[in-house]
């Protein structure tokens, strides 16, 4: 295993022997030893001495000035996710902090590397119903993997390295730092900036144990039906080509969760799909007749489940995740094998037969074709007078040839496109999976193509979600940053009366939701945009969308009362799948 | 099947964990018996010995939650046969009635109490042992005017454990690995150590 080498950061400041700097010059030279070249923040009084200290950092750190604390953490995550770096935010105390809970949730749940800076008021005022003060680190606990609040100076550095060390390894998460203001404004005697890699305490990968990966190769070896469904820990772990090179020698089907969606290209021979509520026919149907299910770097979330007592009892299962307690979580293991699957899949895949298993394959295909019959065909091309969500997004994929990052919010819109749209490679698919964020998209994506500015970021938003963040649009205009924003309108809150027409006797109860005129909300922001119903136009919009030199606005008016089919209704099992 | 587990955990002394630790209790609404935090035989380790009534299955996850913390070191649980556990008791009685009314000899006896202050006013009481003891104290003393009961939190010790230091040991030892040079932990054993 590579340890990374501790290594003595050097920079003018770090040579002059122990020159006393501020903590805020702590903080900042921290942020450039650990490779942060963009920041998301907003500033206010408690952390003005940061903000102070930024003004001397033009070149090094690139600070993007958010509307909003939830837009600032959101585009952090949507940072990392494309960019698979740590994202950091900045925020001051009080309601800034607060701000911030709901992307530290998001990122916690969907394992996001983040570093969240946060101001405090002095360190005498603590506990004083100060101004803008609130105990963020009692409020964050449960939503990061880590916090810590910083009374004086001298900690700076070494807390800064621990943070980014802990955001970003083993199972990465949100890290918190909150900063009093005199630590902010205090001089010390500053040493230089040491990486952390290491923490008594702390074991980010467990030891992998040679004896449960035997184990694992030999149930499959022995599998009539094995059947893989992976995760986000594939992209997390860097290990896309470990995983393709598992499932090519074994002859192995696999299915994602929406996490795990782009780590494997979507026209791979191999990929059969979506799983879980709205995911395909093939893989939820097959989760209760496969004899050998093996799951890599996923959590076996109840969407992805289904009702859990009826969920692959017939299989025998194979859980590969680095985070121990994952293993027999939800889902009871026959075999754990524990470790980064980046160092476990080789292993794994030295062990396993070459195999083609065609004829099992080709039950995935018999159901996609019913699938196809019953669901997708007219979802892809509808005969109706009005657009389908799902031709919106096949057209996308023409025009895209699935190169693009697409960020998704929550709702229908998202699964309609984690279901059909394309991806050639890895990080490349955006959305709040486990705490289903509404307004995620939008900022997500303004962060995500400053991650990864040489691609098309393309936000997919529901009239819903967009409403919810809308103030970001104001970022947009002062970075210039080029997102396109493709908002599915169907005018109403569409998941939800989904649910309520199935489950509540069509008592649409407050799902009808209005909407302002985007295309003149985005030209008030400077941004271009259209609007369009009719289908004749479609192809058309998008591709001025996507070919725009800049940001861009398309508001694509959809079918009002559409259904994403097929469905596990909650309560059920994967098997018991809906398709109409 | 719910029974009495008792969870033991290594941690660095740390503000904040207390916290952390609680909130993967009150999150999934399982309620602490007991809680207590002490020191360990290991310098600059904090031990947290933690009361609860639940499945095997459920604390097991418990435990892994709470060693998930990026401060935990270790977490443990055992059920009432793996450990030997401790409970300390006070009882505040009133001096007058106690002298006239019980044979204050017998009763130290038979509870193995001691007294710890003697007023004129009052008389303190201390018994330590398992749960049973301590409250059948109460049923005796209460008749008598029992002013004030306190019962302090398990503290209890694992029977099968070498001891923390070993387990500790082994656990780094399993794999060695170049990291472990890094471990100021057991760089610093031979001070650290003192069992």
């Amino acid at each position: 295993m590579a340890i990374e080498t501790a290594t003595q950061v050097s920079s003018p400041l770090a040579q002059a022997d122990t020159a006393s700097i501020s903590g805020s010059k702590a903080l900042l030279e921290a942020l450039v030893a650990e490779g942060v070249e963009t920041i998301f923040g907003y500033p206010g009084g408690a952390i003005m001495p940061i903000y102070d200290a930024l003004y001397d950092y033009p070149d090094q750190l690139k600070h993007i000035l958010v509307r909003h604390e939830q837009g600032g953490i959101h585009a952090a995550q949507g940072f990392a996710r494309s960019s698979g770096k740590v994202g950091v935010v900045f925020a001051t105390s009080g309601p800034g902090a607060t701000n911030l809970v709901t992307g530290l949730a998001d990122a916690m749940i969907d394992s996001t590397p983040l570093v969240a800076i946060t101001g405090q008021v002095y360190a005498h005022l603590l506990g004083t119903d100060a101004f803008q003060e609130t105990d963020v680190i009692n409020i964050t606990s449960p939503v990061t993997k880590w916090n810590y609040q910083i009374t004086d100076a001298t900690e700076i550095p070494s807390v800064l390295a621990k943070a980014f060390y802990i955001a970003r390894s083993g199972r990465p998460g949100p890290v918190l730092i909150d900063i009093t203001k005199n630590a902010q404004l205090q001089l010390f005697a500053y040493a230089g900036y040491q990486k952390c890699n290491h923490i008594r305490s702390y074991r980010p990968k467990p030891i992998i144990r040679k004896e449960y990966i035997e184990e694992a190769a030999n149930l499959i070896n022995a599998a009539e039906k094995p059947f893989v469904i992976f995760g986000q820990g594939v992209i997390l772990g860097k290990a896309e080509k470990e995983f393709a090179n598992f499932i090519e020698k074994g002859g192995l089907p696999a299915a994602w969760t929406i996490l795990g969606l782009s780590a494997l290209p979507t026209d791979h021979s191999l990929n059969m799909g979506m799983l879980g509520m709205h995911g395909n026919y093939g893989p939820n149907v097959l989760t209760n007749d496969c004899d050998v299910l093996i799951a890599v770097g996923m959590r076996f979330d109840d969407r992805v489940t289904g009702r859990l007592d009826k969920y692959a009892k017939q299989a025998k299962v194979i859980h590969l995740d680095i985070d121990p307690s994952e293993i027999d979580k939800n889902v009871k293991a026959t075999v754990g094998v524990w470790g980064d699957c980046k160092e476990t899949l080789p292993l794994l895949t030295q062990l396993i037969e070459s195999k083609s298993r065609t004829a099992w394959i080709q039950r995935f295909k018999d159901h996609d074709a019913e699938e196809n019959k019953e669901v997708i065909f007219s979802e892809l091309h509808p005969d109706t007078p009005v657009m389908t969500m799902g031709e919106v997004i096949r057209n996308l994929n023409e025009i895209s040839g699935g190169d693009a990052i697409i960020v998704t919010d929550v709702g229908q819109h998202q699964m309609v496109t984690c279901r059909y749209a394309r991806f050639n490679q890895s990080n490349s698919n955006i959305t709040s999976g486990g705490l289903g964020t509404m307004g995620f998209a939008l900022p997500a994506a303004i962060g995500a193509k400053f991650g990864a500015p040489e691609r098309t970021v393309v936000a997919v938003i529901g009239d819903g979600g967009v409403q919810m963040t809308l103030q970001e649009l104001g970022t947009i205009l002062q970075t210039e940053v080029n997102v396109k924003i493709l908002i599915l309108n169907n005018h109403f809150l569409g998941m939800v009366r989904q649910w309520q027409q199935l489950f509540h006797d069509k008592r649409y109860s407050f799902v009808d939701i209005a909407s302002p005129d985007y295309v003149k909300l985005a030209e008030a922001y400077g941004i271009a945009g259209a609007s369009i119903e009719s289908r004749d136009q479609l192809n058309e919009a998008l591709s001025a969308m996507y070919h725009h030199p800049g940001s861009y606005l398309l508001e694509v008016n959809v079918g009002k009362e559409n259904n994403v089919f097929p469905m596990v209704p909650q309560g059920c099992s994967v098997s018991e799948i809906r398709l109409k | 099947m719910k029974q009495e587990y008792t969870i033991t955990v290594y941690t660095e002394n740390h503000i904040g964990l207390l916290v952390r630790i609680a909130t993967i209790f009150s999150r999934r609404k399982i309620n602490i018996e007991s809680l207590n935090t002490s020191p360990s035989e290991a310098e600059g380790i904090h031990r947290f010995t933690i009361v609860i009534d639940e499945t095997e299955e459920v604390v097991r996850k418990l435990a892994r939650q709470i060693e998930k913390q990026v401060e935990v070191l270790k977490a443990y649980y055992n059920n009432n046969e793996e450990i030997i556990w401790q409970e300390l008791a006070l009882y505040k009685v009133p001096t007058a009635q106690i002298a006239e009314k019980v044979k204050v000899e017998r009763l130290l006896r038979e509870h193995g109490a001691r007294a710890v202050v003697i007023r004129n006013d009052y008389v303190v009481f201390e018994t330590v042992g398992h749960r049973e003891e301590t409250d059948r104290l109460v049923e005796v003393l209460a008749p008598y005017g029992l002013i004030e009961f306190v019962r302090s939190a398990r503290v209890a010790i694992i029977k099968e454990s070498r001891g923390f230091h070993e387990k500790l040991r082994e656990f780094e030892l399993a794999e060695p690995k170049d990291e472990l040079i890094e471990n100021e932990f057991l760089n610093q054993q031979k001070e650290v150590f003192s069992m």
